[in-house]
């Protein structure tokens, strides 16, 4: 997992990485090193405390330069929250986040359903299955436009819904996309954070982890 | 050296809870008759000369400015 200036959940993200049985390994933004892993996470907070765009100055990172060439070979990447927009601004997947429509910042175990589980990084969930996990942002809604929208949906790329409440008017109440070979992911609710019910509201989180376990070099 | 500026708007199908957040708070001022605020950004470059309209646009289209949903003017000022 990538530590920016700013990043919060890298640790939450190595704890649900050790916990799906593999090695937790921290790269740091400056490096053009991804340290023989064989796949990467970017995970949320705020890096560069979100100026210009959220995750817009952390995609022009060094080691992001790494990651976009990594993924072009098919190494699996996941990008939680503030990493899936920081994946939107590098290019690696189609669309943008921005502002929650009602403004305010949300802070909730949000219920999700899983669309695909043709992913490197959900082939251990079920299509179809609702799990909770928690979500916290500010900038969490997903647009893009009719074009980018329909190739989307009609190549069942869109990989996780909003289901019950959709918590930032993201469209199609889409909560998380995939590349086009399935291999890059990015999803706003955070699955590191549901990994033990000691800590949150699930272990429902868990699955994403051990699912690129499956497919990972 | 000259100043270039860069006004980056959201694109008009972008929902903008910012701007309609500051037509809100007018209305608390008492001023009626403002029907629509966007909020955007604007940037202004000290440039030397070998930064050209072309580099212009790729620093704008690259950095300042998300082409997914932002719009974006440059001008250079006399």
């Amino acid at each position: 997992m990538i530590t920016f200036p700013g990043t919060l959940d890298d640790a939450d993200a190595a704890r649900a990485v050790r916990y799906a049985g593999a090695e937790a390994v921290a790269l740091w933004h400056g490096d053009h090193d991804l340290r023989g892993v064989a796949a990467v996470v970017v995970p949320g907070g705020f890096s560069y405390g979100d100026y210009l765009r959220a995750g817009a100055i952390a995609s022009l990172a060094p080691i992001m330069s790494e990651v976009v060439a990594a993924a072009g070979r098919g190494m699996p990447v996941l990008g939680i929250c503030n990493g899936f927009q920081i994946l939107c601004e590098a290019g690696l997947l189609p669309g943008a986040l921005v502002r929650n429509k009602g403004l305010h910042f949300v802070c909730r175990d949000q219920r999700l359903r899983v669309e695909s589980t043709a992913t490197a990084w959900t082939s251990a969930l079920r299509n179809s299955q609702e799990i909770v996990v928690p979500l916290k942002s500010g900038e969490g809604r997903f647009v893009a436009d009719a074009a980018t929208l329909e190739e989307l949906e009609g190549e069942g790329r869109v990989v996780f819904r909003y289901a019950g409440v959709n918590p930032n008017g993201a469209v199609a109440d889409i909560a998380g996309v995939s590349s086009v070979d399935g291999r890059v992911v990015g999803l706003m609710p955070h699955p590191e954070h549901a990994v033990d019910p000691l800590t949150g509201p699930s272990r429902d989180g868990l699955a994403v982890f051990e699912s690129v376990l499956r497919v990972a070099a | 050296m000259a100043k270039v500026v860069v006004d980056v708007m959201p694109k008009p199908e972008i929902l903008d809870p910012q701007g309609q957040a500051v037509a809100g708070a007018l209305g608390r001022l008492g001023i009626a008759g403002v029907t629509d605020v966007r909020q955007g950004k604007h940037f202004e470059l000290v440039v030397d000369d070998s930064v050209d309209d072309e580099t212009l646009h790729r620093i704008a289209g690259q950095l300042l400015a998300n082409p997914v949903i932002e719009d974006w003017v440059v001008t250079r000022t006399p």
